[in-house]
């Protein structure tokens, strides 16, 4: 069921959003030297690190003779939640996140080019403020792209929920730590948007199946414009060249 | 060191610019990489800073919490340190594997932060034998290009500059149990006293000198080296052997163990000691 107080009465939501509109993203590629692919993506006050190594030769035991072994590991730094952690890594949740983002990422990436092999992508959360799952795609998802390794699309990841204004029901693009907090409906989608194929979806709380197609179009229509300002992210960082970085490297 | 492959070529190269005073990045024996300092980078910390030496990068956030002092140091707060390795610095550090020398680093930040002079705990009571603040200092491994020790010491006295305590308004005393009132606005803090924490330099030694700020490729090409620690105050730098301050004699090297340290201490401590100032 929508929470009824997602919504103010002007039709703003509790961090002074518009239902339709994304946090602020800012992301940069390419921030570590040793890694493979690096980048950092900021979902409003989420904070997101990803590292791509590989593809590299497969441990014994993982190994497959089809395709590529996605090895990914979620991790949130201690101090990254406002009640302070105590294990970075190894919760469940961790476990979980860290399924679901193999589970995008494979369907992303062209896995058949590289049998025998394996890709390692570590994801670091600095800071989290709600979707740290999206956030995390969106940034491996650039890693990949500074990598080099081949994908069949961009595969990006938006969360929405769905608020109450007066009669009408609204759906909410990019779900914030409030807004998961007051315990409204969170709908998670990992999409390819230009195939238009999803590749996870995940939803918590109770929905009316007369909403969840409202829903669902408004994180599909979120996963398209996070699409939009990465793919914006990648040319502009191609387009920078050598940076001095890669100088140095050499 | 960490997934870092070098011929012996490249290491008698290495080692032979040691000896000429001239290391492979230019730099001589006593030089510093470049660094570069963020403070306050972290909103849900109460105290952060990022610090960036050459490659390694690391990032410390601290937390603070109200606890209940030691019965044998009433009048004390609590510091505790926790190094994470990220899989980002290396695929090595995946799940479990970064512990060891995770838990090697904060033992020596631990023991650094142990002594009175190095850093003052009283500043972190709140009401003697019952309350004070306890300071979780977490370290974030990011990217490893060697001298993690060096490197880990200085980011955290920046974090720990930066962190700020919430004041105590009000105390109430109801029969034993303390119950604090503290300060709802959020520019209500005081910052700590952070001149003397102190700050650890790492010799290595490759041949016959003495290196700091080693680079990845340096340390592996060391069978041991010091660490030092020293406290901000140029004349309270506790260089005596057996001080609480010299910390660890870390040894890459297992046979040589305890034969290396006693030969080398007097001549790296010296070192260090102009090094610190």
């Amino acid at each position: 069921m929508p929470a009824a107080d997602l919504l103010s009465s002007q039709g703003l939501r509790l961090d002074g959003r518009r239902p339709n509109e994304l946090r602020r993203i800012r992301c940069k590629l390419g921030v570590f030297t040793q890694p493979d692919g690096s980048a950092y993506l900021e979902q409003g006050n989420t904070k997101v690190l990803a590292a791509v190594y590989g593809p590299h030769q497969a441990s014994k035991s993982k190994m497959s003779t089809e395709a590529v072994v996605v090895n990914c590991q979620y991790s949130m730094a201690t101090f990254s939640t406002g009640e302070r952690k105590n294990r970075p890594r190894g919760d469940r949740k961790s476990q979980e996140m860290s399924m679901h983002l193999r589970q995008a990422l494979t369907a992303a990436i062209k896995t058949e080019m590289y049998p025998r092999s394996q890709i390692d992508i570590y994801i670091e959360v600095l800071q989290a403020d709600g979707g740290t799952y999206c956030a995390s795609v969106n940034a491996a998802s650039l890693a990949l792209i500074d990598s080099g390794i081949p994908l069949r699309a961009y595969v990006t990841a938006c969360s929405a929920s769905l608020g109450r204004q007066s009669a009408t029901h609204e759906p909410l693009v990019d779900v914030s730590h409030i807004e998961e907090a007051a315990d409204g409906v969170c709908l998670t989608v990992a999409s390819l948007p230009s195939t238009g194929s999803i590749a996870l979806l995940e939803m918590s709380n109770r929905l009316h199946m007369d909403h969840f197609n409202i829903v669902l179009t408004r994180a599909m229509q979120g996963c398209r414009d996070i699409e939009v300002i990465l793919d914006g992210a990648v040319r502009q960082h191609l387009a920078e060249g050598w940076t001095k970085q890669d100088v140095i490297t050499i | 060191m960490a997934g870092l492959l070098l011929s012996s070529t490249e290491k008698v190269f290495i080692v032979h610019g040691v000896q000429e005073d001239f290391r492979s990045d230019g730099r001589s024996n006593i030089d510093y990489r470049p660094m570069e300092l963020e403070t306050d980078v972290v909103s849900h910390a109460s105290g952060s800073a990022r610090l960036r030496l050459a490659n390694t990068d690391i990032l410390v956030g601290i937390k603070t919490e109200i606890d209940t002092p030691k019965p044998d140091k009433p009048d004390m707060g609590k510091i505790e340190f926790l190094v994470d390795g990220s899989a980002n610095a290396t695929p090595e550090f995946e799940g479990r594997g970064g512990e060891n020398l995770a838990s090697s680093i904060s033992n020596t930040m631990q023991r650094a932060y142990h002594s009175s002079q190095a850093f003052d705990l009283k500043q972190l009571c709140i009401v003697e034998g019952k309350q004070c603040w306890k300071l979780y200092v977490d370290i974030l491994i990011l990217e490893c290009g060697g001298n993690w020790f060096d490197a880990v010491s200085l980011a955290t006295k920046a974090a720990l500059f930066n962190t700020r305590i919430p004041l105590v308004k009000a105390l109430l005393m109801d029969g034993g149990n303390v119950d604090l009132q503290l300060s709802d606005d959020p520019y209500d803090f005081k910052f700590l006293d952070v001149g003397s924490a102190p700050l650890l330099v790492t010799l290595c030694k490759i041949g016959e000198k003495c290196v700091v700020d080693p680079s990845a490729e340096e340390e592996s090409c060391s069978v041991i080296s010091l660490i030092v620690g020293i406290t901000g105050n140029s004349k309270s730098y506790c260089a005596d052997k057996g001080a609480s301050n010299i910390t660890d004699v870390d040894i890459k090297c297992s046979t040589i163990s305890m034969n290396g340290p006693g030969s080398l201490a007097p001549k790296t401590l010296k070192n260090a000691i102009h090094q610190g100032m």
